[in-house]
């Protein structure tokens, strides 16, 4: 069995956000991290691999430096790592996004793709459910247990208030929530190997049937017309007294607003 | 593409077993602001089998008109025969602005169609209004109007981004629920409808649903809930929700928690506030040993009154909270619910 793993490299929202003079984020100023949700499609990818037997590749688009969580990936367990870079594709949508993750994908032979279900950065959980649409596969997402069955694969996959067991012929393409299972630490001998392992660069060219219009930023429908950090809600009143005291003026407060 | 071409708002009037949710009434609550600053209508569009009869509730909360697509294979939700039924609307009527609660259904479905459709979509919108793009003159960039400014937190609730979608149509977006507001209901309205159904024809991208597995649930929707009483990581144990329960009997109040109390196992998912789970907005928030991580406020933070009780003075949830009570949870979350008791037999 063939697995390919879309994994994205994303600012640790911790270390704080900036952004270009064009409104899209300036990734090369922050501190990244494998994003998290991507880290349980992998863990996932790498439990069936255990299970059944499988080569996972992981793929990631980015800037060159996003080398680092293919090679992560690498020292966790995965056999093979692909960066699709270049100038062309920077500033993308989610549509271009697909678009060049699909073209990318096109190359490959695949049973099964796993992405997370968002990335921390974007928050849009749209990325994969495009991809499966641009490759013409179904998709399940947020998968929350995977089991294959011969040539299909069996997946719990959550709603607000049921889960489905959902059963797909593979090729098909699954998103993965961070709640899904523990990933994995890298393992030394993994860490070294990693460290040596040659990481497959692609770029435009590599592309399969991807047409220049949908890709990168003037490939992508939505356009930023404005971003700010958020104006939060002002901070209230602060009180630090006895017990009686503060519970008289809960109760005071919820007189005065009408809830009581 | 021939952007004069498309026409109106559109809403996915989203139903589970033939119910419709509430997110479907919020979408063309949101939908009349849009399409009165348009000059265009609301067409809600339902999807399902046997939801013919759904139709007069959206047109009671203002759908000028609904689009029908009944079919048996649209019985339980699957993204390909439901992203099948979107894009066939979209294609067939040529709507302007086509708008899907951000729900676990809508957050698979309206990527899906979006991809089909080639336009853009953007997701868990949390307030939108029609306005110029570039907002502000750009020269030698023509200054569209009347477009779909879409606007959403990004980064866990850190930064804010507008969005538009310029060149393509349907302008998409999913958008946050509990957020926009429902018209007053007006009953007794009839639906105008219309019913459209492309055809359904299974194949490779047809999933095959082995069981459903229902969550059995008495508990109020904390999403509905006009108080919430919220414990977090500081209430410190399952068994000390117990004092937040009594606060809640009284008031009237649902418990919810933040991510740590699920993570803890203290209690289920579906009362986790929060980026990762729900959107509140209820009259009156009380955040109880909750220390307010930025996830956690970006799912509560439009509560009308947040009242905070936390032994940390310089726990982040006091920079949000209306009224901030520094003190020990254990002795005045009980001591509270004793004196309103009194209060409440007062009166």
């Amino acid at each position: 069995m063939k697995i390919v793993v879309c994994i994205k490299q994303v600012p640790d929202t911790k270390g704080g956000v900036k952004f270009n003079p064009d409104g899209t984020l300036d990734r090369a100023a922050m501190m990244t991290i494998m994003n998290p949700d991507d880290k349980a499609g992998l863990e996932a990818a790498l439990r069936l691999k255990d299970q059944y037997g499988a080569e996972v590749t992981v793929i990631t688009m980015g800037l060159p430096k996003a080398e680092d969580v293919l090679r992560e990936a690498m020292a966790m367990g995965a056999d093979k790592g692909i960066l699709v870079t270049d100038r062309v594709l920077g500033g993308a949508d989610t549509w271009a996004t697909s678009q060049t993750l699909a073209g990318a994908i096109r190359n490959l032979e695949y049973d099964l793709i796993i992405t997370g279900r968002q990335a921390i950065d974007g928050d849009t959980a749209q990325v994969g459910p495009q991809i499966s649409e641009h490759l013409g596969i179904p998709v399940i997402s947020y998968a929350q247990k995977i089991e294959i069955d011969g040539d299909s694969v069996i997946v719990e996959r959550q709603y607000d208030d049921r889960y489905h067991v959902l059963k797909a012929k593979m090729p098909c393409l699954i998103t993965a929530l961070a709640e899904l299972n523990a990933p994995r630490y890298m393992t030394p001998g993994g860490i070294f190997d990693a460290f040596d392992a040659e990481i497959t660069v692609w770029g435009r060219a590599n592309l399969v049937d991807v047409e220049d219009s949908n890709l990168g930023l003037k490939g992508s429908p939505t356009q930023i017309a404005k971003a700010s950090d958020k104006v939060r809600k002002g901070q209230g009143e602060k009180i630090n007294k006895d017990v009686t005291e503060s519970v008289d003026y809960i109760v005071d407060k919820l007189k005065v607003r009408h809830v009581i | 593409m021939n952007l004069e071409e498309y026409k109106g708002v559109y809403v996915f009037a989203q139903q589970v077993d033939n119910v419709l949710n509430s997110i479907a009434f919020e979408l063309i609550g949101k939908g009349k602001d849009l399409a009165e600053a348009l000059g265009a209508e609301v067409t809600a569009v339902l999807v399902g089998s046997d939801v013919k009869n759904l139709a007069d509730e959206l047109a009671e909360y203002g759908a000028d008109k609904v689009i029908v697509v009944d079919d048996p294979e649209l019985k339980e939700y699957r993204t390909e025969p439901y992203a099948h039924a979107l894009a066939s609307v979209i294609k067939e009527f040529k709507p302007e602005i086509f708008l899907v609660g951000a729900t676990a259904i809508g957050r698979d479905l309206g990527p899906r169609v979006s991809a089909r459709i080639h336009t853009g979509l953007t997701a868990d919108c949390t307030q939108l209004e029609i306005g110029d793009f570039p907002i502000n003159p750009i020269p030698g960039k023509e200054q569209k109007h009347n477009q779909l400014l879409m606007t959403r937190p990004a980064f866990g609730g850190n930064t804010i981004a507008t969005i538009a979608c310029p060149d393509f149509r349907p302008q998409m977006a999913t958008v946050r629920p509990g957020v926009m507001q429902k018209r007053a209901k007006v009953a007794g309205v009839k639906a105008n409808v219309i019913e459209f159904n492309p055809g359904f024809t299974p194949d490779n991208k047809y999933v095959e649903i082995l069981k459903v597995v229902k969550a059995v649930s008495d508990t109020v929707d904390i999403m509905d809930a006009k108080i919430l009483v919220s414990g977090g990581r500081g209430v410190g144990s399952a068994e000390n929700f117990k004092i937040l329960d009594d606060l809640a009997a009284v008031l009237g109040a649902t418990v919810s928690c933040s991510r740590a109390v699920v993570d803890a196992g203290w209690k289920p998912k579906d009362l986790q506030v929060g980026q990762t789970g729900k959107t509140v907005r209820p009259n009156v928030y009380f955040a109880i040993g909750i220390s307010g991580a930025i996830q956690h406020l970006a799912g509560m933070e439009e509560s009308d009154i947040i009242i905070a009780i936390n032994k940390d003075e310089s726990a982040p949830i006091f920079d949000v909270a209306d009224y901030g009570i520094v003190g020990d949870l254990n002795k005045i979350v009980p001591a509270l619910t004793e004196k309103l008791k009194a209060e409440l037999a007062a009166k």
